[in-house]
């Protein structure tokens, strides 16, 4: 993805801005004043959150977490299963399923075409099974990518078949949230959704089974008012955005500015709606800890 | 159904003033009404009304969203936007309902669930989704009315039921048109266009299997005779709380979550 060297200083500046601008556009939490940086572009990260720059290889090593501030930022569906699942141990449930186009609304299925291409994903979740520190569980992974990880049909579909499958094997379900709600393109289907889901994990929850849900950025909308608020555990990642209403909806309904930490990871811990607040290096190991001491044989195997 | 109506003529006479809101429909639809307030843990909302009322000699738990005629009373009812204490209090009501055994009749009446500082601070994500969880199980039937506007999340709180009806003039959609044209266009002008596109109307709704009966409104719109609209709605939940009441409460849960679970669009 390297661009290639020696453009033109004006024109890598250009790209840099561009670049800046791509990442300040993603919904953030406190807008940071644009700074010029005169370097080229894939050498450095410029986090939304602080404002701070470093350096993108430190970035990448670090997990894509913000040295500076300790931000995580999103992670392709992919980048997160590699660090989340044992090697090897993922099998994927559901993956040829893609979008109808149920309201005839110009431009979706071509949309769904080209995202599917340039993240080889078919929607905006992965499901499967896998182990997690040699606890089998089933697992849903949204991605950011993908029309900001909206819910449409075949998210709500397979995140209820992921449930309802893992009832049928008495498995835990540890689901990792990202979205920007709802999917205007399938209309009131796509809010339906929000039903199909909490009803999933209502039968689900009825048969004694542990959900795990894991919050990260940004999780919002018809997705926090469903299945991402209600698992029996829930943890969130360090600094992600977490919410119903948009930032910017709120603001111009009530035509005041919003305190910094608003909506924050931390601001939710504060109020009573999360656990926990888990960063991306102690993720796989909490996940396995809280996955088995739910199992019959507890916690008398449990390793460091 | 003489001259075709667009979604768009029906949303200009749903948003006309004098269209009656639940307020002015419980005391014709129901023989009494006591008013049961609170959530119990934070506070009382008025953008949702709830409690004991009585249909032909029949107990219901009746939970309304109440939008109001004037400026004054808009201003008390939040424009029948609630908060998160509201969708708790018609939580509790509707366990209440559960625990003795009565109907839940639910009146929709909303442009959404609001958005602001102290809604995020008391968890309205958390609200609505309890409130879909907890009805998808409730162990007594569920009946929700669209009176006029069903917005969004803000609507779906109270929409979780066995049967779905609409009045015949009434929307229900994900977004606002005007909100999905600003999202979807950038211009929130072409608010007509997306109303349109949206399927957004009592007949859509019916054809995608999300709502099961249209309630007729007389001609030219429920505020033409707020009278013969009450008592069609009478005659609706009259006649489907006797077929839910039949139903053994397994068979009413299990029609309930493929009711939900069914709705959807996809390819394999």
């Amino acid at each position: 993805m390297k661009e290639p060297a020696g453009k033109g200083s004006e024109n890598m500046l250009q790209q840099l801005l561009q670049q800046v601008k791509n990442r300040v556009a993603m919904p953030i939490i406190s807008s940071v004043s644009d700074r010029t940086i005169n370097v080229p572009q894939d050498l450095l990260y410029r986090c939304p959150r602080c404002g701070g720059v470093i350096l993108m290889d430190d970035f990448v090593h670090n997990n894509r977490v913000c040295g500076e501030c300790g931000y995580h930022s999103r992670l392709s569906a992919p980048e997160r299963l590699a660090l989340t699942a044992d090697p090897d141990s993922f099998i994927e449930y559901d993956a040829g399923m893609t979008s109808c186009n149920p309201l005839d609304f110009k431009g979706y299925p071509k949309k769904i075409e080209q995202l599917q291409k340039a993240t080889g994903l078919r929607d905006a979740i992965v499901t499967g099974e896998c182990t997690i520190k040699g606890q089998p569980c089933v697992i849903g992974i949204m991605d950011s990518r993908f029309m900001m990880a909206s819910m449409g049909s075949v998210v709500g579909e397979k995140i209820a078949r992921a449930f309802e499958r893992a009832a049928e094997r008495r498995l835990p379900v540890v689901l990792f949230a990202a979205s920007g709600g709802a999917r205007m393109q399938e209309g009131i289907i796509s809010l339906m959704q929000m039903a199909k889901t909490a009803g999933a994990v209502s039968r689900y929850s009825a048969a004694g089974l542990l959900y795990i849900t894991v919050l990260t950025d940004p999780t919002t909308g018809g997705v926090t008012a469903s299945f991402a608020s209600l698992g029996d555990i829930i943890l969130a990642e360090p600094k992600v955005l977490i919410g119903f209403a948009g930032r910017r909806v709120i603001e111009a309904t009530i035509k005041e500015e919003l305190p910094e930490d608003f909506q924050t990871a931390e601001f939710l811990l504060e109020h009573g709606f999360i656990d926990m607040i888990v960063g991306r290096h102690e993720m796989r190991r909490t996940l396995g800890h809280l996955i088995q001491m739910h199992t019959r044989e507890g916690v008398s195997g449990l390793g460091e | 159904m003489a001259n075709k109506m667009t979604a768009w003529d029906r949303l200009q006479i749903v948003r006309e003033k004098n269209r009656p809101s639940a307020a002015d429909y419980i005391p014709l639809v129901f023989d009494r009404f006591y008013e049961l307030h609170g959530d119990r843990l934070y506070g009382d909302d008025h953008a949702i009304a709830g409690g004991l009322a009585l249909i032909d000699e029949l107990p219901v738990t009746l939970i309304a969203q109440v939008k109001g005629h004037t400026l004054e009373e808009n201003k008390r009812v939040n424009f029948a936007m609630p908060h998160p204490e509201g969708y708790r209090k018609a939580l509790r009501l509707m366990k209440q309902a559960e625990k003795f055994h009565r109907p839940v009749v639910c009146l929709i009446d909303t442009p959404g669930a609001f958005c602001g500082i102290g809604a995020e601070e008391r968890g309205q994500g958390e609200a609505i989704a309890r409130n879909l969880y907890e009805l998808m199980q409730l162990k007594t039937p569920i009946i929700s009315v669209v009176l006029s506007e069903g917005g969004s999340g803000g609507a779906l709180g109270l929409g979780v039921c066995d049967e779905l009806a609409m009045l015949s003039n009434a929307v229900y959609s994900v977004i606002s048109p005007r909100g999905f044209a600003s999202i979807l266009w950038k211009d929130s002008s072409r608010e007509e266009e997306a109303a349109n596109l949206m399927h957004i109307t009592a007949e859509d709704l019916v054809e995608l299997k999300v709502a099961e009966s249209i309630i007729l409104e007389p001609a030219g719109g429920a505020q033409r005779n707020p009278k013969l609209m009450a008592s069609n709605i009478t005659e609706y939940l009259r006649s489907t709380i006797l077929k839910l009441n039949k139903l053994p409460i397994d068979i009413l849960l299990q029609r309930r979550y493929d009711k939900f679970r069914l709705v959807g669009e996809y390819m394999e």
